[in-house]
């Protein structure tokens, strides 16, 4: 009977063994991305990644967060590059050293969404400003990302530019609920909200349930990525070669052609904008 | 539901690759934290058990209270520690399965150390007296009580397994959801989810619950067979 | 002394606590007293053990035979009162004694590792295994779990056991109360061999046969008091207390 038990523990630590050397992974061709989940819960790294790992042979790993918290790890040296929305909170981060460079990458837009059934009336309305205002008006319930993140970042602006303070509802019909994209979709869903997000979200999201757009194209509304090697002066422990073959990739004439590409239900979902004289090199 | 059943039953029949790694990298993680946080906890368990030490009540509280660490809480401090910025930045370990091993064995060690306690202080009670009369040093008393009860610390093992396996807020920041590197079925359920793919997300729920009801199948067998040849009796 | 009753361990006597005597007899207590739960169980014991044979501890229920026989080994401190083997205190004589209960605590592992695991843990000869057996009568059952034996089988384990660890003094907690008589008998042939072999074996029974067979001298306890120590002829012909005779006369002793 010890005999069976000792068997077991010995598997078990094998196992256990196993899994260490499977585990040891410390690769020099190896960057990591700190991302905001648009790009990612829509499937793009999906589409783009194989296309730089063939060429290059550089394995790319992506971790997937809120544009605030993106930019605090990125701070902490976790990461070699900085893929996000927020041109203000970028443009900081390489003021105070922590990236050699921030360049436009591509853009696409945000829209505000609803149930169906529209019970602030938002059907039809061309101007954001006039849109946010029926909802404080009515106190139509509206769901907020409050954590932070780009998208939570311009929708205050917005809020701020129809001169509305809309924390003076929070709790009541302002709801924040401190989660990324997809859960704040969830969430809006689930309380028959309005809510704000990126087009590309929006079309990858599977939960749509009777939902549509009813606010879109506003230039207020326009949504630009940009890309940012870390800084090797801040943070020596990054791979600062392959974050800018990355980079650099990602501008050149093709990254920029395979962004656009990339299509989901036959809608693109990210419109390339980088500077000419990046696209050239 | 049933569509997700449905797509649980084709994902598996079809022998996705993916699948298949985010499920072995699932075992291996919380197993791997298991056997870590028994190596810690049980023998800490028994030194509780049979000690009389001062502050031997407030190590009890302590342990209790452990029990309850929310996973996002250990995920932030371990993330603290492990980051380039962190004391620990220099091991390079964040972003890796190590630190999905190390914040799950934080996780659960207290769970192993305290239900082990509680276990072996009551076979201890029942061979005090016998041990005394042998005139057992400490570590052999620890040794013979561990041992004795090791088919109720295996139940301790997978409380702290299903615990470590079921978890998402401390892999989720310490091992960033990476694909092919860090995605584990919790994260990846998470991800389903703010991907607003539910029935995928229920498919891979429904993936991990007959998981771990495997591994629990799997400790119930090693169970019966060990109590049938007396072990328990 | 609640420290010591409720201590996990007792630790192996040191040699420079007390000189070592070379034998623990002759036993003497005196004035010993314990109180539990504000019970008086022991109320004064003055009792002397000389060297050599078995002694029977006897009495009635709640005597307080069992819980003299735990002081005697070390394993509860009176409230008042000494016990000395010899000199030695009894804490420090634990480990050159050995108890077997009337419930064998044994390990949940095969009846030869029951033995292996007190050889090793006290430094014996681990040879000595199969010997062991052999004397219990338990050779053929060595890869048994301990917890499957029968409980005349597994009591002859705890007895083997006690004697693994070479004891110069063998006591007994009613070892036999719960077994069958051919269990009975083999657990007193081993015991008979272990005193004619020179081990000083004290005996707790309720059973006046087995106190016949196996005293040389009976020592009756009532009411947490020895009320008549003698030897074994005299105590059955003539006892010399009316609740020792009540109790061989087969009456109820309160």
């Amino acid at each position: 009977m010890p005999n069976t038990f000792a068997r077991t523990a010995a598997i078990a630590a094998l196992l256990a063994g196993a899994a260490s050397g499977a585990l040891a992974q410390e690769d020099n061709g190896s960057i990591l991305v700190q991302s905001t989940t648009s790009t990612a819960n829509s499937g793009l790294y999906d589409y783009l990644l194989p296309l730089f790992e063939d060429e290059t042979g550089i394995t790319v790993n992506v971790v997937a967060v809120g544009t605030g918290q993106a930019i605090e790890n990125a701070r902490n040296c976790d990461g070699d590059v900085l893929l996000v929305h927020a041109k203000p909170a970028e443009e900081k981060f390489v003021e105070d050293g922590f990236g050699t460079e921030r360049t436009d990458l591509m853009y696409n837009d945000f829209v505000i969404v609803g149930p169906e059934a529209d019970p602030a009336g938002l059907d039809g309305m061309a101007v954001v400003e006039d849109a946010l205002a029926l909802l404080a008006e009515r106190s139509a319930t509206f769901a907020s990302r409050g954590d932070d993140s780009g998208t939570h970042k311009k929708e205050l602006s917005l809020w701020s530019e129809a001169g509305i303070d809309p924390a003076a509802g929070s709790g009541d019909w302002y709801r924040e609920t401190g989660s990324g994209m997809g859960a704040t979709l969830n969430a809006a869903i689930g309380m028959g909200a309005y809510t704000m997000t990126d087009r590309a979200t929006w079309i990858s999201f599977e939960n749509k349930q009777d939902y549509e757009i009813f606010v879109e194209g506003d230039d207020a509304l326009f949504n630009q990525y940009g890309v940012i090697p870390v800084s090797p002066e801040a943070c020596p422990s990054v791979n600062a070669e392959g974050a800018q073959t990355f980079a650099n990739w990602l501008l050149s004439a093709e990254g920029q052609t395979a962004i656009g590409d990339f299509v989901v239900d036959g809608q693109q979902l990210f419109f390339p904008n980088a500077p000419e004289d990046d696209t050239a090199s | 539901m049933g569509e997700a059943l449905a797509l649980a039953i084709s994902l598996v029949a079809s022998g996705d690759a993916d699948l298949a790694e985010i499920v072995a990298l699932s075992l291996r993680v919380s197993l791997s934290a298991t056997l870590l946080a028994a190596a810690i906890g049980l023998p800490l368990g028994a030194l509780v058990a049979v000690g009389r030490f001062p502050g031997r009540g407030a190590v009890l509280v302590a342990m209790n209270a452990l029990m309850g660490l929310p996973p996002v809480v250990v995920g932030l401090v371990v993330y603290l520690h492990l980051s380039r910025a962190g004391p620990l930045g220099f091991l390079g370990l964040l972003y890796t399965p190590w630190a999905m091993i190390l914040a799950q064995t934080i996780l659960i060690a207290p769970i192993v150390a305290a239900l082990a306690r509680q276990v072996i202080e009551d076979l201890h009670a029942e061979y005090r007296d016998q041990f005394r009369s042998l005139c057992l040093s400490r570590g052999q008393v620890i040794g013979a009580l561990l041992w004795d009860a090791r088919l109720s610390l295996m139940t301790v093992g997978l409380a702290g397994f299903g615990r470590a396996v079921a978890e998402v807020g401390a892999v989720m920041i310490v091992g960033g959801n990476i694909d092919h590197l860090t995605r584990v079925m919790t994260t990846a359920i998470a991800l389903e989810t703010s991907r607003g793919d539910l029935p995928l997300a229920l498919a891979l729920g429904i993936v991990l619950l007959v998981i771990a009801l495997g591994v629990n199948a799997a400790v119930q067998t090693l169970h019966t067979r060990a109590a049938r040849s007396g072990a328990h009796v | 002394m609640s420290d010591v009753a409720t201590s996990a361990f007792t630790r192996r006597p040191r040699a420079e606590a007390q000189e070592a005597p070379a034998t623990l007899l002759p036993f003497r207590a005196e004035g010993v007293a314990l109180t539990l739960g504000g019970a008086r169980v022991l109320d004064g014991v003055d009792l002397t053990l000389a060297p050599g044979g078995c002694t029977v501890l006897m009495g009635p229920n709640g005597a307080g035979k069992s819980l003299l026989l735990k002081l005697m080994h070390g394993l509860t401190a009176p409230d008042a009162g000494t016990l000395s083997w010899n000199g030695l205190g009894a804490q420090a004589a634990t480990a050159r004694q050995a108890l077997v209960f009337q419930r064998p605590v044994l390990l949940r592992r095969s009846v030869k590792a029951n033995l292996d695991f007190v050889l090793k843990a006290r430094g014996g000869d681990r040879g000595r295994v199969a010997e062991l057996l052999e004397h219990v009568g338990l050779a053929d059952r060595a890869r048994t779990p301990a917890r499957r034996l029968s409980g005349g089988e597994q009591q002859r384990l705890a007895l083997a056991r006690a004697l693994a660890t070479d004891p110069e003094v063998l006591l007994l907690d009613e070892p036999t109360a719960s077994l069958d008589p051919g269990a009975t008998q083999a657990i007193e042939r081993i015991v008979a061999r272990a005193a004619a072999a020179g081990t000083r074996v004290i005996f707790v029974t309720h059973d006046v046969g087995q106190a016949r067979r196996l005293a040389e001298d009976v020592v009756f306890l009532h009411r947490g008091r020895v009320v008549d120590h003698a030897p074994a002829a005299r105590f059955f012909d003539a006892p010399g207390d009316p609740a020792a005779r009540a109790y061989l006369d087969g009456r109820l002793v309160v």
